[in-house]
This record gives structure tokens, C-alpha cells and sequence, in this order.
């Protein structure tokens, strides 16, 4: 068994680096007190949102194009991964005074 | 100012006929119970509905009302017991009662449509009418800093019903 001398380590992460497309993120939404936390946020296609609810209260994030609807009970969180570039709007269906939006490039 | 006074007694008015003594502010023990008030009886609308109706969207609704309400009740209690508050008993949340009973007798006597119809415009009624009270009166009259903020997000909260109710009722025409 070879020693995994720093060097060596530092070797394999830029091979990984180098090798591996764009790495996909993780963007996330915090629901507090009935709103979305940022309003507005900016993703690329393959990128994942997730909505991390802060409330006792159950919500939705409903895309209003009918893309994804995202349930999260209270206290958990839900995600969505971006299959497509666009701006969409969305809000939660038990509580439709609640609105916010991901932007999409591709 | 006096037209934001006078806006704050009439929604106390529409809340109850015979409201808090006019100019009188609500205390925090009875602020508390307004608002508790206000959810137990949504609830028990709800479970009305829930009884009577067979419409899909409408029972749908039904259980988001009792979801909702008894999650924030709950945590009303919570955070009235961390306070030491006791919630106390006054004329409108004895009016509120009283108004809900006489819905809920007028409604028994409705079936199907007729029952969804009239128990989804209630319950926009019912949350405009609690949320004219919320931001005229009892927000601006809470003293206790937590208590205003859960009365704040009670305020997001019923406005959010009423939104939500009110697409339901387009739809029940």
C-alpha cells in the first residue's frame, strides 16, 4: 500500500478538477416567516435548488409553468435539479402570497 | 392619524358588534386570545367541511386550514406559556365565537354546492374580516416584541389563505 503523501493527494484533486465537466450546485432557498429567502435566484441548467423550510408550516414551491412542484413539510427541505434554461416564476400553493423566481442559463 | 384611528375601530366593529370599549386597546392576554381564538374557530370550519363536502379542492383546502391553524396555535401556546401570559377572555373573541356558531348552524342546513359555495366565501370573508383586525388593531396594540412578530407572520399567513381562497371559490362557481 503506497503512502498518500500530500503531493500525491494534491495530484489526484487537480486530475479531478481538470477531468471533470462543470461542477453542478447546490443553490439554496431559505422559507422563513412566509417568504422566500433570496426572492430571486440565478442557476444553470443541471444545477439543483433546494428550499430549506424554517417554518412550522408546510409549503410549496409550484413553478406556475407547471415545471416542478416541490413540497417541503415543516421544518425539511426539497429540491429540484434544472432541466432547462429560462426564467420561471413560482410560488406556494397553500399560501399563493408567496413568490419567487429561478433564472435559468443554460 | 385619525383616519388610521378610525380605520382601527371600524375593522374592530366589523370583528365584533360589541367590540372592546371604543379607543380601548386590547392588553397582550387578550390580544392572545383573539388570535388563538381566530384559528380554533377556522379549524372547526374546516372540520365541517370536511364532514360535509365532496368536492376534491375544496377538502383539500379544508385540511390546509387545519393543518396550518393548529400548527400556529400551537406554537401561540408555546410561546404564550414562555411569556408567562395568560390568555384572557374579552368581547370580541366572544363575538368571533358567537358569529362562527351562527355560520356553522347556517351551513348544516347546506349540501353539496350550495354547502362549498357558501363555506369557501366565508372563509374569505372570515380571513379579510381577521385581517383587518390583525393590521389595524391587534399588531399595532401588541407591547410584547415576540408576540408582534407571531402576529405578523399570522397576518402572512391569513392573507395567504385568503389568496388561496379565493381561487378555490373561482372554482367552485
Amino acid at each position: 500500500m503506497h503512502a498518500m503523501t500530500p503531493g500525491r493527494i494534491a495530484g489526484l484533486a487537480i486530475c479531478a478538477l481538470l477531468s471533470a465537466p462543470a461542477q453542478a450546485e447546490t443553490i439554496q432557498v431559505t422559507i422563513d416567516k412566509l417568504v422566500f429567502a433570496p426572492v430571486e435566484v440565478n442557476a444553470k441548467v443541471g444545477d439543483t435548488v433546494e428550499w430549506v423550510n424554517k417554518d412550522a408550516l408546510a409549503h410549496t414551491a409550484t413553478a406556475t409553468n407547471g415545471d416542478w412542484n416541490v413540497v417541503t413539510g415543516p421544518k425539511q427541505s426539497g429540491r429540484v435539479v434544472l432541466k432547462k434554461a429560462g426564467a420561471v416564476d413560482y410560488f406556494c400553493k397553500y399560501h399563493p402570497n408567496m413568490k419567487g423566481r429561478v433564472v435559468v442559463t443554460p | 392619524m385619525i383616519t388610521r384611528l378610525s380605520a382601527g375601530v371600524i375593522a374592530l366593529c366589523l370583528l365584533s358588534a360589541p367590540a372592546l370599549a371604543q379607543g380601548a386597546k386590547p392588553t397582550d392576554p387578550q390580544i392572545a386570545h383573539i388570535a388563538y381564538t381566530a384559528g380554533q374557530l377556522d379549524i372547526e370550519a374546516a372540520k365541517q367541511a370536511l364532514e360535509k363536502s365532496k368536492n376534491k379542492e375544496v377538502r383539500e383546502f379544508a385540511n390546509d386550514m387545519v393543518r396550518d391553524h393548529t400548527a400556529v396555535n400551537k406554537q401561540a401556546l408555546a410561546l404564550v406559556k414562555k411569556l408567562n401570559v395568560k390568555p384572557e377572555d374579552n368581547d370580541t373573541s366572544r363575538a368571533l365565537t358567537k358569529q362562527a356558531s351562527a355560520k356553522r348552524a347556517e351551513l348544516a342546513k347546506l349540501k353539496g354546492t350550495a354547502f362549498d359555495k357558501a363555506y369557501v366565501d366565508n372563509e374569505v370573508a372570515y380571513h379579510k374580516t381577521v385581517n383587518g383586525a390583525l393590521e389595524s388593531t391587534l399588531i399595532p396594540s401588541a407591547n410584547n416584541s415576540e408576540l408582534k412578530s407571531l402576529l405578523q407572520t399570522g397576518l402572512k399567513l391569513f392573507q395567504g389563505h385568503q389568496q388561496h381562497a379565493e381561487h378555490v371559490a373561482v372554482d367552485v362557481k
